[in-house]
């Protein structure tokens, strides 16, 4: 009896956050529409929303399954390249803006998610921050192959080579090339497309995490031992927890590569790895509401700190440090809580008087 | 002959990594976080050091001293205002916290030094040792060496024998057992970031005396090495972190040298993941069997 | 907990919506024509960042002094990230900017080029000097030489003055500068059959060590090594060098100018090094001497290349405006049209080059000179 009505209050819950994440995208799709919203607003909205998708399958690892990635950008890169390559092939056969990026995002998924099963394997023997560093290895060896990596298309096919750009016919031109990676590219993300796929998303979580395997997953990271000894299979869930979840990354990278016209292999860096990671934690693990509020924020803020001109980013450090302190400090929490607390019964006082 | 020379040059970059890895390791293993600053104190020790040599003509034992204060105090500081607030809160919440104090590091940084490269000014002096032909040996991978063993030495005899070290010991085991026993765990990983910052500061000194470029983000690719070299040698072993990070340096030299050098992170991260799959707690680190 | 997180969202998401909106009729009534460029200038490429913004708030200041046509600046800060300058770019947008001074680093530009084209904004950006920034985009310019433009007359350049029998290259391959001459060295040295002994690469993650290189190059006999890369690591380069008593010419190009001017470094190590670029502080003509005194005045440090190529965009973009009798009520697709066809017919002295022309597909035509660093001081190679 008990556990049905939590588990009614968590799909409540669940669909609060879908549906306010529908009511912000009608908003916002109405004052863009209306021209209300600034150039800076309409051009961050497909990124905003690819870092949505990246911070929800992060914290499907990090906060569902427990295990630390420092390496999720290496999944998005895998995405964003194998994506724009199988796009920019369909381009050559269909006219259609959202076919060409429905079949690119879906390779970009596949081929993370293959990804994600080979580095899952390591997984399954290492620990803790011992795993976190092969994570960190991955991002950096992915990096690295892209970064020498040239495919090029003309009349007489596909060249692909490694390190020494190869010999293209006029007619052709590079996919991807080097250290420039993605040049040239046509804009096919739009705000909805990006938006039906953070949708899809986060139902495929919230229903993962609802099921059999979302309990049996948290079960793993609560305590491995128990689990195991009541015939959890480890390897299946946590292969299956870091494909979906580099899946879910694929498809962000290949929707934020092609929103721009051009994307480079150090994009996808340890630095953004860690960005990732700040939305996850800021958001609160566990948390897809947290995860899609932080992502969103944190990617506006230097956008708005720009009035401080040179002290940017040492202001958005602060904000950062601060926050952290304010959500995680009983002390300060309590503080904040005491004051709003007696604003509250000011305010009743003023109100009866 | 090439390959001897190819081990020396090895061992003098990881001598490097290795240097920043025993200050990494010091905090990391005992505060148990990873503090993604500690790359960022290596850059203001460096700064200070620098200012001090270059600017204002001191000596350079001076500038060394100065630098290791100045560390010591910022590394006090940062552990009061950003981590010690957060001791009761997940490691997960610190690592982010750590991570701000990084960028404001750097970019503080870049505002008071401006983003201008400056070329630093080795402390031991240029040249080196000539063994044979082609076989150099600089100063630099000299005093490096020796001030890594001296550190490792320094830091084992610590917490094996002293008190205050026995007290680290018994925080990063179990940090609401050894308050029981009366050691005072906010005092005690005080010290730990004061010593992990000294260090730093040294680690800073070295590093720019050997690669003469000082910039405001000098010290973030060179902390996430060292973080790799010890976490490679084994988490919270001291050994460890030496040769976690002349091994990381040796590989990194072998790989550009032998393979290629367009994809020498790619080998060595790879060497990495292959070591870590045969011993998953590192080259030194212990096994630890779980409990239920 | 939970309250607090959503104080703090609640206050943040209501600062967003004001800016959302704040943008919004904030036009600038001063009559000044609004000039607007994005650079990086926070983190680890700031240096080249600040050089531009600091070298175009010189000239705009003068042209301001002079009266007459207005100018209004500004800079954003794009990080050196193609995602962070389309922000930046739209900032500037939503500013109403007429003429844009593109980025100041070829990835960003790349991505703000495709923006600016779209728009039907023109831009000349300083420095950001690879060809995909200009391509098939009729209003886009470049003031500094384009990476092909370098690499061959670099090549062209040793092979007619004899430099060197057996070459080496060491260049950034996760740089798109370096590698773009790179790879155009390499096809007009094939040509011109110079031979390469030795390629090696680094990049940023591991930009201190390059004894492996240096090795290499020796051991495989090079008397010249190409260092196409900017001046903080090609330092690194010559001190290891010396360091291994390795003493092959070396040879530089526009990047490399600034090493002179580094703060410590020993002038002695960069004797002898050759470089190809239309810029050195040491100058001793009117105008040179004139920018590079403002400039030290006002930052208190020497200007580098991306600060005389910012100063002379502004420049150039001051003398087309004057001859397209550009006004500050057009608006930016007027604006742009007058510029095209200004542009394609200017011919514009500044700090960088005389006579400097560009054509229809945006790259500018000026003459590298050959420099060679003499006690401490360029000395033309001519």
């Amino acid at each position: 009896m008990k556990g049905k009505k939590t588990l009614n209050k968590t799909s409540k819950n669940n669909f609060i956050t879908m549906g306010g994440l529908l009511l912000v995208y009608v908003i916002v799709l109405i004052l863009k529409e209306g021209g209300i919203t600034t150039n800076l607003i309409n051009g961050q909205l497909v990124p905003i929303c690819a870092y949505m998708i990246m911070a929800i399958s992060l914290n499907l690892t990090v906060g569902i399954l427990g295990e630390l990635s420092l390496g999720h950008a290496g999944f998005m890169s895998v995405g964003a390249f194998g994506g724009v390559f199988i796009g920019s092939l369909m381009q050559q056969v269909s006219d259609s803006k959202t076919l060409c990026l429905l079949v690119a995002v879906i390779a970009g998924g596949l081929m993370a998610a293959l990804a994600g099963l080979l580095i899952g394997i390591p997984v399954l023997r290492l620990r803790g921050d011992y795993l976190a560093i092969v994570t960190l290895a991955f991002g950096q060896i992915i990096k690295s192959i892209v970064n020498i990596l040239y495919i090029g298309l003309d009349s007489e096919g596909l060249h692909v080579a490694f390190i020494n750009k190869p010999e293209i016919l006029d007619d052709g031109k590079m996919i991807i090339s080097g250290s420039m990676g993605v040049v040239g590219n046509r804009k096919l993300s739009t705000f909805t497309f990006a938006f039906i796929v953070l949708m899809l998303c986060l139902i495929v979580i919230y229903n993962l995490i609802q099921s059999r395997t979302g309990r049996a997953i948290m079960a793993l990271r609560d305590n491995r031992i128990a689990a195991e000894s009541v015939g959890i299979n480890v390897t299946k869930y946590k292969l299956l927890v870091f494909s979906i979840s580099a899946a879910m990354a694929g498809m962000a990278g290949t929707i934020f590569a092609f929103n721009y016209s051009t994307v480079s292999p150090t994009k996808f860096d340890f630095n953004t790895s860690i960005l990732v990671l700040v939305f996850v934690v800021l958001g609160g693990l566990g948390s897809m509401r947290g995860s899609l509020i932080a992502a969103a924020l944190l990617t506006l803020l230097p956008e708005l700190l720009r009035e401080f001109s040179d002290y940017r980013m040492l202001v958005y450090a602060i904000v950062l440090i601060l926050v952290m302190l304010g959500t995680n400090n009983p002390k300060i929490r309590d503080f904040f809580a005491k004051m709003f607390a007696r604003k509250k019964t000011a305010k009743e006082e003023n109100a009866n008087g | 002959m090439d390959f001897l020379s190819n081990v020396i040059n090895g061992i003098s970059l990881g001598s490097i990594y290795a240097i920043i890895a025993l200050g990494y390791t010091m905090v990391y293993g005992i505060a148990k976080m990873l503090n993604f600053a500690h790359g960022d104190v290596i850059m203001v020790g460096a700064y200070v050091c620098f200012f001090m040599t270059s600017r204002y003509n001191m000596p350079a034992i001076v500038g060394i001293l100065l630098s290791m204060f100045v560390c010591t105090v910022l590394g006090i500081m940062i552990e009061r205002l950003a981590y010690k607030p957060l001791r009761q809160a997940t490691s997960l919440a610190v690592l982010i916290t750590a991570i701000g104090m990084s960028y404001f590091l750097q970019n503080a940084a870049q505002l008071l030094w401006t983003s201008n490269p400056k070329v630093f000014k080795s402390v031991v002096g240029d040249g080196g040792i000539q063994l044979t032909e082609g076989l150099y040996v600089s100063y630099v991978t000299l005093v490096t060496i020796a001030a890594c063993v001296i550190i490792m030495i320094a830091l084992t005899v610590f917490t094996g024998k002293t008190k205050m070290g026995k007290a680290m010991r018994a925080c990063s085991e179990d940090k609401g057992a050894a308050q029981l026993m009366g050691i005072n765990v906010n005092t005690t990983i005080s010290i730990t970031f004061a010593i992990g910052s000294a260090l730093a500061a040294i680690a800073g000194v070295l590093l720019c005396s050997a690669y003469p470029n000082l910039v405001p983000t000098t010290g973030s690719m060179p902390g996430i090495k060292a973080f790799t070299a010890a976490v490679f040698g084994g988490i919270g072993s001291i050994p460890g972190a030496l040769i976690g990070g002349v091994l990381l340096g040796i590989i990194e030299i072998f790989a550009k040298a032998y393979i290629s050098t367009e994809i020498s992170d790619a080998i060595v991260f790879g060497v990495l993941i292959v070591v870590l799959l045969v011993k998953p707690t590192g080259l030194l680190g212990k096994k630890i069997s779980e409990k239920v | 907990m939970k309250k607090m997180k959503k104080v703090v969202c609640f206050g943040l998401i209501s600062a967003m919506m004001l800016s959302a909106f704040a943008g919004c009729g904030k036009k600038s009534d001063s009559g000044a024509i609004r000039i607007g460029g994005t650079g990086p200038l926070t983190g680890g490429a700031a240096v080249y960042g600040m050089a531009a913004k600091r070298g175009a708030e010189i000239a705009v200041e003068e042209i301001n002094a002079l009266g007459g046509m207005q100018f209004e600046l500004r800079y954003e800060d794009d990080t050196h990230d193609a995602e962070k300058a389309v922000n930046a770019y739209n900032i500037l947008k939503d500013w109403n900017v007429q003429i844009s001074l593109g980025s100041v680093t070829s990835q960003p530009c790349v991505a703000t080029a495709a923006e600016t084209y779209a728009d039907r904004i023109f831009a000349l950006t300083p420095s950001a000097s690879a060809t995909d920034v200009t391509k098939g985009k009729d209003n886009m310019f470049q003031m500094c030489f384009s990476d092909p433009n370098q690499g061959s007359a670099s090549a062209q350049y040793i092979s007619e003055k004899k430099l060197g029998t057996k070459v080496a290259i060491i260049y950034k391959n996760d740089d798109v500068y370096s590698t773009g001459i790179f790879e155009t060295f390499m096809d007009k040295a094939d040509e011109l059959g110079i031979n390469v002994v030795s390629k090696t690469t680094f990049n940023t993650d591991s930009q201190n060590d390059f004894s492996v290189q240096l090795g290499e190059a020796q051991k495989a006999g090079a008397d010249l090594v190409f260092l196409p890369m900017y001046y903080e690591a090609a330092a690194l380069i010559l001190d290891q060098a010396k360091k291994m008593n390795y003493a092959p010419k070396f040879f530089g190009v526009d990047g490399m100018d600034g090493i002179l001017t580094l703060e410590g470094f020993d002038t002695s190590l960069a004797e002898g090094v050759m470089l190809l670029t239309p810029f050195s502080a040491d100058a001793t003509d009117e105008k040179t001497v004139n920018f590079v005194k403002k400039y030290n005045e006002k930052f208190g440090e020497t200007p580098n290349q991306f600060a005389a190529d910012a100063y002379d965009c502004v420049y150039a973009i001051y003398e087309a405006c004057q001859k397209g009798k550009v006004t500050s009520d057009m608006t930016a697709e007027e604006v742009c049209d007058i510029m095209i066809e200004q542009f394609t017919t200017l011919k514009f002295d500044g700090l960088t080059g005389a006579g400097m022309t560009w054509g229809k597909n945006g790259e500018v035509t000026k003459s590298p000179k050959g420099m060679v660093i003499e006690n401490g001081v360029y000395v033309g190679l001519d």
